[in-house]
């Protein structure tokens, strides 16, 4: 396979190669008020597509984005399906918010697959430019089920009202590449790249379970692709394992009425207000259009937030290396870097003639995305690593390769701490020198992965699966590794330190798809403002935060524009976490689009529909009952004598005032087991009170009274839950 | 460059300039479809509100719709324009103009028709160098 850049490659060789396995046209079809009510399936197994309507009742059930997602992979697998399974589904879908060109963070796709890590549905939601252009083909969703025998790539012409499938046997997987060649390909001339966007994954989500999607745009001043990443849960490894090579939108003409809302004025005028206040109040908040993401490092950092050494640190002395300042001089900034048109708050930074060191594309200069928080920390200090243009690799090589930063940083870090500790070495890596800080030997750990080499291929499977090899074949201490291997039904936690925030922990904790913060984030109201002092104030907060923040991913739009940036007068306002005219905008913005009567109400209720579905999916699928909630021990508390010590001023002292016990005299494992025993005594206090403001029963069932108040009491809905019950 | 300038302490507010510019603009007599804006300070004087050609819209335009003409006044291509508003919220003046009934934004194009319909001397073509 031809993996070279894409200046060297000659396009038209590629294309003469493919063969079309299948073709048809479809209808044209105009979105009305948000919606084309209308799916696009494809099944690769037999190379049949289909466009298939989309009910009222599913429309006024499930919204879209992730709620369309769920429902139909809900209806497309069974108990026994597992993400391998030829019957399981990758959906891309939109939400009729999704592919305004007026409001900030309205290009967001959502994708549902049953992921290789937890086997459980996992939701990701990705920027860039492919899920607004296959809406405006008339499609509020694409399916594809089944397997191809060779690669393929699945090509929606939105200005030929077509769709083919065709075997493509010689591109090169790796995105950075395939991207630009695809774009090239399926391109009339320059201009026409911004209409088309390519999806696509990279040689280690072959090899691993922690694969990811890239989702192109074409950057007209770059003259380059960029990718945004549907990250989490193995997608990408899905993707490939369906031999699917890529797939590509090509639809010309985008302009800003599209979606043919009933309220345009309203949308213009929400819109612009927005603009203003990105323009007047970024730089005195986030300086996302400048930093992007980086300045969390500066911002977690003080708090003893940023995870270090595999989450047993929160700080560390080089910490800031990794933050905003390093960045800005890197970026190649003064560009408009939204991921979809409009959006000024414009976080995805890049870099440019960023010259490679390792690896197949060592020594070339390369176009790239710049990291994200989430990559700095996982990838970065959480192994002890702090030099930022080497992060600056590490994120290409995940990105063009295909892997999800977070699942691979902390994957690194659980093995490089058990390494440190030597409980596993060099036999067990394959003769990598895992050291924390060693950025070499992370790099060539990814290399093989993408190789489908040695120990990469190993330590692509997941923290959960490494945990029961470390057992199973080389005796390690079950209990110790179920402490500090940091995921929960399979996942990885993403990258902050959870110790002494309660409510985060259970955030993480009850989060159906695994560790992953963008259901809750409430570090801060939890730990620094004191804002929920109570279980029952705690167990609110994870009732509404979990249910606000899925209602983006229904309808399509980004989080980030919510309280990434924010009024000047919102701490003035009665619960400036919520920031409550952002939210005010959010539901006029809903009306606007779709003509429907909206309220904060109504906005909770679409979102909770779509949650206890997902629950119950999860029950379906073997887990999701509240034992599937315990997090491991490092997320709670210190767990070794290390970590005890570094912070012992803080745990001395509520062992005192909060345990009631004296440390005085006692060693400092005992000190742990006090404090451990209180800890965990609180987290479940806190998941019997957060089941219960969820309507669930104690062990995380959602009862039959929950789900008919929902009005997603289905007989297969019901018959799963009530197996339980 | 030809920018209009002023000099709003000679303005009477007779708003004959928001007029001749919405004529020009969109045929019309709509003084809200007008790319210059006269509005009263607090009964003392008057407020007037034209973009001056800085061109820092061109930059934030995501699809390159923005562009300097020969004359280097900033104009709009309307064809590659997909009415985000981006530009609008980013003047640092407020110069950018939205109009519901108007498809698209839209500014002065430095006419000078406002400066030939102004009685006073209010404002004028100015040239200037950036
Ligand atoms: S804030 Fe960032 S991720 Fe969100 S829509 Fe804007 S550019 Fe994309
Ligand atoms: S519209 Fe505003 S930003 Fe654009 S040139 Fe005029 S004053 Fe400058
Ligand atoms: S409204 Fe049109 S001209 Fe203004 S920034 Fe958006 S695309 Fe460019």
């Amino acid at each position: 396979m031809e993996c070279k850049l894409s200046n060297n490659v000659n396009v038209e060789a590629l294309k003469a190669k493919h063969v079309i396995l299948h073709e048809s046209n479809f209808e044209p079809k105009e979105i009305y008020r948000g919606y084309a009510d209308r799916s696009l399936y494809v099944n690769l197994t037999t190379n049949e597509v289909k466009v298939k309507p989309i009910s009222e009742e599913m429309k006024n059930k499930f919204i879209g984005g992730r709620g369309y997602g769920m429902k139909y992979l809900w209806d497309a697998v069974n108990p026994d399906t597992r993400w391998d399974s030829p019957e399981n589904e990758i959906i891309i879908a939109q939400g009729p918010i999704g592919g305004i060109t007026q409001y900030p963070g309205a290009g967001k796709s959502y994708v549902v697959t049953l992921s290789p890590l937890t086997d459980l549905p996992i939701d990701s939601n990705v920027g860039g430019y492919f899920g607004p252009l296959s809406k405006f083909c008339g499609f509020d969703a694409l399916e594809v089920q089944g397997k191809a025998k060779r690669d393929v790539i699945i090509f929606i012409d939105g200005d030929n009202n077509k769709v083919t499938i065709e075997e493509a046997p010689e591109e090169c997987v790796n995105s950075h590449i395939l991207a630009e060649v695809l774009t090239e390909m399926y391109a009339d001339s320059e201009e026409d790249k911004r209409n088309v966007s390519v999806v696509s994954a990279g040689l280690a989500a072959e090899n691993s379970r922690i694969g990811l999607l890239n989702f192109s745009y074409y950057d007209l001043r770059r003259k380059k692709c960029k990718l945004k990443q549907a990250g989490r849960g193995g997608i990408g490894s899905v993707f490939r394992n369906k031999k699917i090579k890529a797939l590509v939108v090509k639809k010309t003409g985008v302009k800003g009425d599209l979606n043919n809302p009933y309220d345009m004025d309203t949308i213009v005028k929400l819109g612009l207000k927005l603009h203003r206040e990105i323009y007047e109040n970024d730089k005195d908040q986030c300086w996302m259009r400048v930093h992007g993401t980086t300045q969390l490092i500066d911002a977690m950092t003080p708090h003893d937030l940023l995870p270090v050494n595999n989450f047993q640190y929160g700080q560390h002395p080089e910490a800031l290396k990794l933050g905003k300042n390093s960045f800005e001089k890197m970026f190649d900034l003064g560009k408009p870097d939204g991921c979809w048109y409009g959006c000024t708050l414009a976080c995805a930074h890049a870099l440019k003639d960023f010259e490679i060191k390792t690896g197949p594309y060592k020594g070339q200069k390369v176009f790239t995305d710049g990291p994200e928080y989430e990559s700095l920390a996982g990838c970065g200090s959480n192994c002890g690593i702090f030099d930022p243009v080497a992060l600056v690799e590490t994120n290409f090589y995940c990105d063009t390769y295909a892997i999800d930063t977070i699942s691979f940083g902390t994957t690194c870090a659980f093995i490089m701490e058990c390494y440190e500790r030597g409980i596993i070495d060099q036999e067990v890596t394959g003769g990598l020198d895992l050291r924390f800080g060693s950025w070499e030997a992370q790099m060539e750990l990814m290399h093989q992965m993408a190789r489908g080499e040695g120990f990469g291929v190993v330590a692509g499977q997941g923290i959960h699966r490494l945990k029961r090899l470390f057992v199973e074949k080389y005796g390690l201490d079950r209990a110790f590794l179920e402490d500090i291997g940091m995921e929960m039904k399979g996942l990885e936690f993403s990258e902050y330190i959870t110790k002494e925030s309660l409510a985060q922990q259970a955030g993480y904790g009850t989060a159906n798809k695994g560790p992953q913060h963008d259901e809750n984030w409430l570090i801060f109201m939890d730990m620094i403002r004191n804002q929920m002092p109570t279980f029952e104030d705690k167990a609110e907060a994870l009732h509404y935060f979990p249910l606000f923040r899925t209602w983006f991913s229904i309808v399509g739009l980004c989080k980030l524009p919510w309280n990434d940036i924010m009024p000047a007068d919102n701490h003035l306002t009665d619960e400036p976490a919520k920031v409550p005219e952002h939210v005010e905008n959010y539901v006029a913005l809903f009306t606007a689009v779709t003509g429907k009567d909206f309220s904060k109400e109504e906005m909770l209720l679409q979102s909770e529909r779509v949650y206890n579905l997902q629950k119950v999916f999860c029950l379906k699928m073997g887990k999701g009952l509240r034992e599937y909630d315990y997090p491991p021990y490092r997320s709670v508390g210190p767990v070794t004598v290390e970590e005890y010590e570094s912070r012992k001023e803080l745990y001395d002292k509520q062992l005192i005032e909060k345990v009631g016990v004296d440390p005085e005299g006692l060693t400092v494992e005992d000190k742990i087991q006090a404090l451990r025993k209180y800890r965990e005594e609180q987290y479940q206090t806190l998941l019997d009170a957060v089941y219960k403001r969820r309507g669930w029963t104690l062990n995380a069932i959602p009862t039959l009274e929950k789900l008919k108040e929902l009005d997603i009491a289905y007989p297969d809905v019901v018959e799963v839950v009530s197996r339980f019950l | 460059m030809k920018i209009v300038a002023s000099k709003p302490e000679l303005c009477i507010g007779c708003k004959a300039c928001e007029e001749a510019c919405s004529k020009v603009l969109f045929k019309d007599t709509d003084a809200e479809k007008s790319a210059i804006r006269i509005t009263p300070i607090n009964g003392e004087g008057y407020d007037i509100n034209v973009c001056n050609q800085c061109g820092e819209c061109i930059d934030i335009c995501p699809v390159q719709a923005i562009y300097r003409n020969k004359n280097d006044i900033v104009m709009i291509d309307k064809d590659k324009c997909v009415h985000c508003y981006a530009c609008a919220g980013f003047c640092p003046l407020l110069a950018m103009r939205y109009h519901k009934d108007v498809v698209g934004p839209f500014k002065c194009i430095s006419c000078g028709a406002c400066t030939r319909a102004c009685g006073t001397g209010a404002i004028f073509l100015e040239d200037i160098i950036y």
